[in-house]
């Protein structure tokens, strides 16, 4: 994983600059990008969305739209790539240059079996007899480790789940020993101990191939541990380019430092409030005349807009495109960068009063067979026996991964009537036991912000009616609506005009602001927030986790906190509550939760969380949990995580066969509760 | 992320911090499209010449001028007469105040029939969603001219309102389905959902969220109307329903014309000219009120 192996320049992109028509203008994804992918190395590419980092590899392939203007030259191997026609690319694409796509399902062809699907690429590249190739499709299924791989060669891809088709994609990538890889957001679509395994998978790969991996990603902890060197994107340029490790130890150019420090980390390590870096990433459409980062940036002087920064070289691995980099780093070492105040202190409220308890909530969906005579055959568990408490004026975090039943959860919780089995209570009141005039009542205590504000707000409605909707509601007279509609924009961060327009004119952040606005419009006690910055933009995500945070001190707010991203979690959250199939397997304080994760399930999460800290992630010990989430139609006997947990074959045989037959409840041990069999460690 | 931010993406004009309201945006934007002013100018002359025109002219649409048949248009005869003499003017006053009263009357009765019970049918789901649309598909089997042929007996030489209740009944069907499938995909929206967890009520939601979310393809469905029920009013006029001779209306007259349009132009082209000027100007009415709706248009960008 060294730099020592990684040879001469394989790929040398030179002055490269990629262009879209569009009605608002020139997009000008790529702007003179000189790269070199080098034999047998992983280079990270690290951008926001619109950055131009998918742009940028998808040229290296020739798969960009007709549409694209581009200019200046890739070479590989003497030739160069953008000089071919597409016939001539052919040749290239899957054999020298192979592709892992982000969305695996609309990467496979749906009407044929994977194993054809590789045999197809084998035999396009080279004279192998069919069996040879099927052979040879089997052995690359087994080398990306799917079970069975014979029998399920002849599976077709929505047989397979979301982390078993990013192996197949793997597969295929590798099926003609490519000397590069090219592999975009390969598990942005995945849950993190999936996308643990295919990180693995991804090193198995190249280990296998020797060959170079371009990896394309948002996410600075994917890269940490899986690069040997890292170029950061912006606005179409690559600023920053270096060796991961000093990247990361000592970033040169002032987004990446902002960057880094925007990202909150499982291991605690940021001792200040979460840097926000001003604004939102540049449109490609308007980019400023200088630096695509001056506008945000907290070091820019006239200087920066006056052109374009190029890239130079500040040390022999390093180069960033900064016109201050000779200052950068005694800026940052005098703290005049990026000052945040001290890290938000979880509440230490501790008082009695709750303000949200659950008790055995149970939600079942029935399955239905059949058009016409329309029979239940099975039932889905989503929601099975949850127990959570949110103390007032805390946050709860509620984690889990995609289909554990987090988002029925809460929706069980938002209806405000009885539940199947279990009990809700809302500030002391049992919600089945509410008239629907309370329930309304209640409503104003209650409110959600969901995970994206793309969706959450009415586009054909003008922000300041989409704040002043509940109030409108509970009948508020119309010009003390204007006057708390105000009240509501500056608190969240926004001006008093902005209320005349519409959603489309604000960015993602901005948008969330408003969502929590209208969430705040009511004085709620409690709210919900439905993973709310997930869908957001990686440097503008610290901005609203900022809000939230300030936000709970100031109207002393109780926050449930549901979330996939256990970094995020441990920034905002006092308690958590870990959930897998429907049901909490742990709970309890959140410093305790992660410094001493009880539940092997809680184990395994934690330790699949990538650190943007490459020294950290290179000596982590990752516990790879087995296999996909078990379908909640059809959940496994006993404790629901059995069959994925690598304790229970420490255990004795009889304590094993507990695991199968019974389920465990949730008990105290310590400070927090754990549902499992297996003897404290 | 404060008001750098802000204004760096959403402009910095507007510094008066004052909050309009959707309905004054709207208004606003839909006045600043000049082809939509000048189509709603144009229905407005349209009105007012096919009411008070008629005052102007020595004839009437009822009058025989022996002295002049199948004269092309004149001083005393402006736009000419028929084979009997009648003043083709007059006629086409006459049959603008028929028209453009029914066809507009249709087109927003069956529209906003057509925008409710599909919204409500898409919206509460259920039972509710397939008896309407068990009504739906009735009204869709039964063929409508028959049946108002059949009742013309009964509203035949009463009141044209009659005919525009006939004309709606059996125009909103196809519209509703369009509608009610649109609302099933908006109510999973988050914002639908936000605004349901607010507690406000489903009438609410359809009105504030669901309709000007639909509003394209309702205005859209609404402008197609307008013609559609000019002419479906002349087909019952030709079968002899609808309106009666003397009494006209530009789809008799239209009808009538075709036969001569080559030969004599001005029995059919002053006719057709009216028809195609407010259709016309109807879709551009259209095309601004969806431009008004929409944020997201080019054309109106700007508040």
């Amino acid at each position: 994983m060294s730099l020592s192996h990684a040879g001469e320049n394989l790929i040398e992109i030179r002055d490269l600059s990629v262009t879209f028509p569009s009605e608002a203008g020139t997009v000008r994804a790529v702007r003179n990008v000189s790269l070199d992918i080098r034999a047998g190395e992983v280079l990270g590419i690290v951008g926001e969305s619109g950055s131009g980092k998918t742009v940028m590899s998808l040229s290296m392939i020739g798969l960009l739209a007709e549409s694209a203007t581009i200019t200046g030259t890739i070479n590989y191997g003497g030739v160069n790539l953008l000089s071919l026609d597409d016939d001539a690319m052919s040749k290239y694409r899957g054999k020298d240059i192979a592709m892992v796509f982000q969305d695996p399902l609309s990467a496979l062809n749906p009407v044929h079996t994977i194993g054809r699907q590789i045999a197809e690429a084998l035999h396009i590249h080279s004279d192998i007899s069919k069996e040879a190739a099927l052979k040879r499709a089997v052995e690359l299924l087994e080398i990306v480790g799917i079970p069975r791989p014979a029998e399920r060669a002849q599976s077709y891809p929505h047989e397979f789940s979301g982390g078993m088709r990013q192996r197949v994609m793997i597969a295929l990538a590798i099926a003609n020993q490519p000397k590069v890889i090219l592999a975009d957001e390969p598990t942005t679509a995945l849950d993190v101990t999936v996308q643990a395994q295919i990180l693995d998978v991804l090193k198995t790969a190249r280990d296998m191939t020797g060959a170079a991996v371009v990896l394309v990603t948002h996410d600075l902890g994917v890269v940490a541990g899986l690069a040997d060197r890292v170029a950061i994107m912006y606005g179409g340029k690559v600023v920053e380019i270096g060796n991961v490790d000093e990247v990361y130890a000592a970033p040169a150019m002032p987004y990446t430092i902002g960057l880094l420090r925007s990202i909150p980390r499982i291991d605690g390590a940021e001792s200040s409030r979460l840097t926000s870096i001003e604004g939102a990433p540049p449109s490609p459409v308007a980019l400023p005349t200088g630096c695509a980062f001056a506008p945000r940036c907290p070091a820019a002087t006239p200087q920066c807009d006056a052109s374009v920064p190029e890239l130079v070289s500040i040390s022999p691995t390093r180069m960033t495109a900064c016109v201050r980099q000779s200052e950068i780093a005694g800026l940052q070492a005098g703290g005049k960068l990026f000052v945040e105040g001290p890290r938000h202190i979880a509440s230490q409220s501790t008082g009695d009063a709750v303000a949200l308890d659950v008790r055995g909530l149970k939600k079942t969906f029935p399955l239905m067979k059949g058009s016409v005579l329309r029979r239940q055959v099975g039932s889905v568990y989503a929601v099975d026996g949850v127990d959570l408490t949110l103390r007032a004026g805390r946050s709860l975090a509620l984690v889990g991964e995609s289909g554990c039943g987090k988002t029925t959860t809460l929706l069980e919780i938002l209806n405000m009537v009885a539940p199947e089995a279990g009990t809700i209570t809302v500030l002391g009141r049992n919600v089945a036991e509410l008239s629907k005039k309370q329930r309304l009542e209640m409503r104003k205590d209650l409110q959600i912000v969901f995970q994206d504000p793309f969706a959450s707000l009415d586009p054909r409605l003008p922000i300041g009616d989409a704040i002043a909707e509940p109030l409108d509601n509970f009948g508020m007279p119309k010009a003390e609506q204007n006057q708390r509609v105000m009240e509501l924009l500056e608190l969240v961060g926004l001006q008093r005009d902005h209320a005349s327009r519409y959603p489309s004119e604000f960015s993602g952040g901005q948008r969330q602001r408003i969502a929590i606005a209208r969430a705040l419009a009511l004085n709620p006690k409690v709210i919900v927030l439905d993973e709310p910055v997930s869908a957001l933009d990686v440097s503008v995500r610290a901005g609203v986790l900022n809000l939230l945070a300030e936000l709970q001190e100031k109207l002393s707010l109780s926050y449930l906190f549901v979330s996939h991203d256990l970094a995020v979690v441990q920034h905002v959250a006092d308690d958590i509550a870990v959930m897998y199939l429907g049901g909490i397997v742990e709970s309890g304080p959140v410093d305790e939760v992660f410094a001493r994760p009880q539940h092997p399930y809680t184990q395994a999460l934690l330790s699949a969380v990538p650190i943007p800290d490459p020294k950290v992630e290179r000596v982590r010990k990752r516990i790879i949990l087995q296999g996909d989430l078990p379908s909640p139609a059809n959940p496994p006997t006993g404790c629901r995580f059995h069959t994925r947990c690598h304790v229970r074959s420490t255990l004795s045989t009889e304590l094993a066969a507990k695991c199968v037959n019974e389920r465990p409840e949730l008990t105290d041990r310590k400070s927090s509760r754990v549902a499992c069999h297996a003897p404290l460690n | 992320m404060t008001t750098a931010h802000a204004s760096s993406t959403a402009g910095a004009d507007g510094l008066s911090g004052e909050r309009l309201s959707r309905g004054t945006l709207i208004r606003r934007r839909f006045m600043r499209n000049k082809l939509a002013v000048f189509g709603l100018c144009v229905i407005i002359i349209m009105f007012f010449m096919a009411f008070v025109g008629p005052y102007f002219s020595q004839w009437n649409y009822y009058e025989n001028d022996f002295e002049n048949l199948l004269t092309p248009p004149s001083s005393s005869h402006w736009f000419g007469t028929t084979q009997i003499g009648v003043d083709v003017f007059a006629q086409t006053m006459r049959g603008l105040q028929k028209s453009l009263i029914i066809g507009l009357l249709v087109a927003i009765f069956s529209t906003s029939l057509s925008a409710f019970i599909g919204s409500v049918a898409g919206y509460v789901g259920g039972r509710t969603d397939r008896g309407i649309m068990w009504v739906v598909d009735l009204l869709l089997v039964i063929p409508s001219l028959l049946v108002l042929v059949i009742l013309s007996r009964y509203y035949q030489g009463r009141s044209w309102l009659l005919l525009v209740v006939g004309l709606t009944i059996f125009d909103w069907m196809i519209t509703s389905r369009v509608v009610r499938g649109l609302a099933m995909s908006l109510r999973e929206r988050d914002f639908v959902r936000a605004a349901r967890y607010m507690g406000v009520p489903t009438r609410k939601i359809i009105a504030r969220h669901l309709l000007p979310n639909m509003a394209s393809i309702i205005i859209i469905a609404a402008t197609l109307n307008v013609g559609g029920a000019i002419l479906g009013e002349t087909g019952l006029s030709y079968l002899g329903f609808g309106v009666q001779a003397p009494d006209v209306s530009l789809g008799t007259l239209i009808a009538e014309g075709t036969g001569a349009a080559l030969t004599y132009p001005w029995l059919f082209m002053f006719a057709g000219a009216s028809l195609v000027l407010t259709v016309l100007s109807v879709s551009f009415i259209g095309d601004g009120l969806r431009d008004a709706f929409d944020p997201g248009s080019a054309k109106s960008k700007k508040i």
